[in-house]
């Protein structure tokens, strides 16, 4: 779960990390009453989830009311790569002396946290690790023992952070760390961590992804993420507890186990066509589950022609055979459907599909002969034989 | 011979009287696994259909002597009641289990790592995997056993029903399995497609491995790395989610692709660069499988 810049910052200010004095605000008057509290200059700062905010011109600096009733007029509702601008972030603006950057991620490969420091912060942090790797400091921690201080300090002084701040960096380092400890965090990111004139070491930014595992021991993160902007259907299959991922194309997808329906995207897309979603309907689907997620695939309109891709393990082709007919007689698809049941019964799934005599639906048995009819179907051809 | 699993297994269930370990936990025991015991704190003295259920993993150890446990329990008791059957001394955990915490499976990780540098040998597979299956001699988890035969092929996959995919077209063409290992798709698995092919170069009865991978992560790039330098069996590969967008988990916690990195071409190249064949759809993997071990068995008549 990704947080928003402002979310980020409110976690690190809670475990001490400095941040500047800002507020959310969602229209201009909020956001004249808001530079007033924090002081003028400030900067206004657009809320979403992608990168590149200050090139598509959602970040601006404001010396003055005017100036800021400008561009937050602009800012809030712009179209930043497809997310809408419906919360900007009004701090007061900082004097930067020196721009470093900060992070703590999981890091798969060494299976333990690891804590990264550069002096070349307020760049693409990927260019600097791939062209200067000597200015990238990376530390791996034990997990069981946790950031010393002592390491904390080795980091920011061999990294090369200005002697006078190498304490400042050191218990950032520590607080970044806390924030990815206690509050169950994949990345805790800071770019750019900015030394001040007065020499004070700031979070200027900040990217968050929090484990969506973990949420129930942090009841307080719940709310957090970008609802507003995330995509209504996914918003909908979260709160169904449907696993699903709306993508750009016009054939339904729905399978059960993640691998399995990551390789029918791919088998799909392999014959011609473009998957419109991703949906694991788990594996022990029963036929409500199958309803349910029928429903789901079929709200995107964009979807012209359905591929059920089903091997049964613990699940069972003819509770998902029955789940599909209660799905027609409920929802009545429009668009046609192609099956492939394999697995456990399958021969009675594809019996009860077949006495059914669904209208538009066919049947298949091999994933490669589904992914062609369902490309075909959604092209507007016909196929053989219904099942 | 087999690898992590046979007829020596004694198998004890964390979880066992929860209504998916019990299930699943008879289901084992049908097969012909030796399902010794099961552990759910607060019904100890209680059994499930003959099989006696203890309070702790330490009182299980003590009575039936468990070489195996299998994890059934829902996440936030998991990483405890894995640690604990390690502490007791099972050498081989099994956690079935998805949704644990990957904080908790860190901890979980380098607990186990450090027990073993004392000298302590749990190893660790999943958490949320399908389990291990010996085809004819046993099975722990969830695998449906129909769809496999016994035989010389190994697999070891970080996808479930993925693997029954492939195991079963296998199985159509006429081949069998040595074991097939299901890792897990969470971020941080106990075991790594290297430690299972470790496993596999050095089991007799394994001719060649199948290893199904996804997106997210770098274990397939390792593997590469390992199957070069170490392995003399022929390694055949599936990577799933080549259409999977950046930044998007797919299903299983460990399946994102990160900015440029753990996409699928980037596995699939890594892999192709050190002479292994991937296949383009689960079908074609196992076909190239079959065609190796036909070529083999053909020069060796």
């Amino acid at each position: 779960m990704d947080l928003l810049e402002y979310q980020g910052k409110q976690l690190f200010a809670r475990h001490g990390l400095r941040v500047s004095q800002g507020k959310p605000v969602t229209n201009v008057q909020d956001a004249v009453t808001a530079a007033a509290e924090v002081g003028y200059p400030v900067v206004v700062k657009a809320q979403v989830l992608i990168g590149g905010r200050g090139k598509a011109g959602g970040v601006k600096l404001a010396a003055d009311e005017s100036e800021l009733r400008e561009h937050a007029a602009n800012i809030l509702g712009m179209d930043i790569k497809g997310h809408t601008v419906r919360t900007v972030w009004i701090e007061h603006a900082s004097d930067i002396a020196s721009e470093y950057y900060a992070s703590v991620l999981l890091d798969r490969s060494a299976k333990k946290p690891l804590v990264m420091f550069s002096v070349e912060g307020g760049v693409d942090i990927e260019e600097v690790a791939e062209k200067t790797p000597e200015k990238l400091i990376r530390h791996h921690v034990d997990p069981l023992a946790g950031l010393t201080r002592a390491d904390a300090l080795r980091i920011a002084s061999e990294g090369g952070a200005d002697r006078d701040v190498v304490e400042g960096v050191a218990d950032a380092l520590i607080a970044l760390y806390e924030v990815w400890m206690q509050e169950d965090a994949t990345l805790a990111e800071i770019n750019p961590l900015i030394v001040t004139p007065e020499r004070e070491v700031k979070a200027l930014d900040s990217k968050v992804s929090l484990d969506g595992n973990a949420l129930y021991r942090h009841p307080e993160n719940q709310s957090l993420s970008d609802s507003e902007n995330e995509d209504p259907l996914e918003r909908r299959a979260k709160e169904e507890g449907v696993q699903y991922v709306k993508l750009d194309g016009d054939i339904g997808i729905l399978g059960n186990g993640a691998g399995l329906v990551m390789s029918t995207l791919d088998v799909v897309s392999q014959a011609g066509g473009a998957p419109a979603n991703f949906l694991d309907a788990g594996g022990g689907s029963n036929a409500e589950t199958i309803r349910q997620a029928v429903d789901l695939i079929l709200a995107n309109e964009a979807v012209r022609a359905v591929l059920v891709n089903i091997f049964a393990g613990i699940t069972r082709c003819d509770e998902v055979a029955l789940g599909l007919i209660g799905a027609f007689e409920q929802i009545k698809p429009s668009v046609p459907f192609v099956v492939r049941l394999d697995g456990t019964n399958d021969a009675e799934g594809r019996r009860l599909l077949q006495e059914a005599a669904l209208p538009n639906v066919h049947a298949a048995t091999t994933m490669s002969e589904a992914a062609e009819m369902v490309v075909a179907l959604a092209a507007g051809q016909s196929v053989g034989a219904p099942a | 011979m087999s690898v992590l699993v046979d007829e020596r297994t004694r198998l004890c269930v964390a979880g066992i009287t929860g209504r998916e370990g019990t299930f699943h936990t008879l289901n084992n025991r049908t097969y012909g696994t030796d399902v010794v015991g099961g552990v759910t704190p607060g019904k100890g003295g209680q059994d499930v259909e003959g099989i006696p259920v203890f309070d702790s993993w330490e009182q299980a150890v003590a009575e039936v002597q468990p070489n195996t446990a299998m994890i059934f329990v829902p996440p936030r008791f998991a990483a405890d009641s894995i640690l604990e059957a390690a502490a007791a001394g099972v050498e081989l955990v099994i956690a079935i289990t998805e949704g644990i915490p990957a904080h908790d499976e860190l901890r979980v990780y380098n607990t186990i790592e450090r027990e073993r540098a004392g000298g302590h040998s749990t190893r660790l597979i999943g958490p949320n995997c399908p389990g291990i299956l010996s085809p004819g001699k046993a099975n722990v988890g969830i695998i449906p056993a129909s769809f496999f035969e016994a035989g010389n092929v190994g697999v070891v996959s970080r996808s479930g029903t993925l693997t029954y995919q492939i195991g079963n077209e296998i199985a159509r063409a006429g081949f069998g399995c040595s074991t097939i290992v299901g890792i897990g798709g969470d971020p941080v698995p106990g075991s790594s497609f290297v430690d299972i092919l470790e496993l596999f170069e050095a089991d007799e009865e394994t001719e060649l491995v199948v290893l199904s991978g996804e997106i997210g992560g770098s274990a397939e790039e390792e593997a590469a790395e390992y199957i070069a330098e170490n392995m003399s069996k022929p390694v055949v590969a599936y990577i799933a989610g080549f259409t999977a967008p950046a930044g998007k988990q797919m299903g299983h916690a460990g399946a994102i692709v990160s900015g440029s990195a753990g996409t699928a071409a980037a596995k699939a190249l890594a892999l192709e660069a050190k002479g292994v064949r991937v296949g383009r759809t689960p079908t074609e993997a196992a076909l190239i499988a079959v065609e190796v071990l036909g070529g083999a068995s053909l020069a060796a008549s």
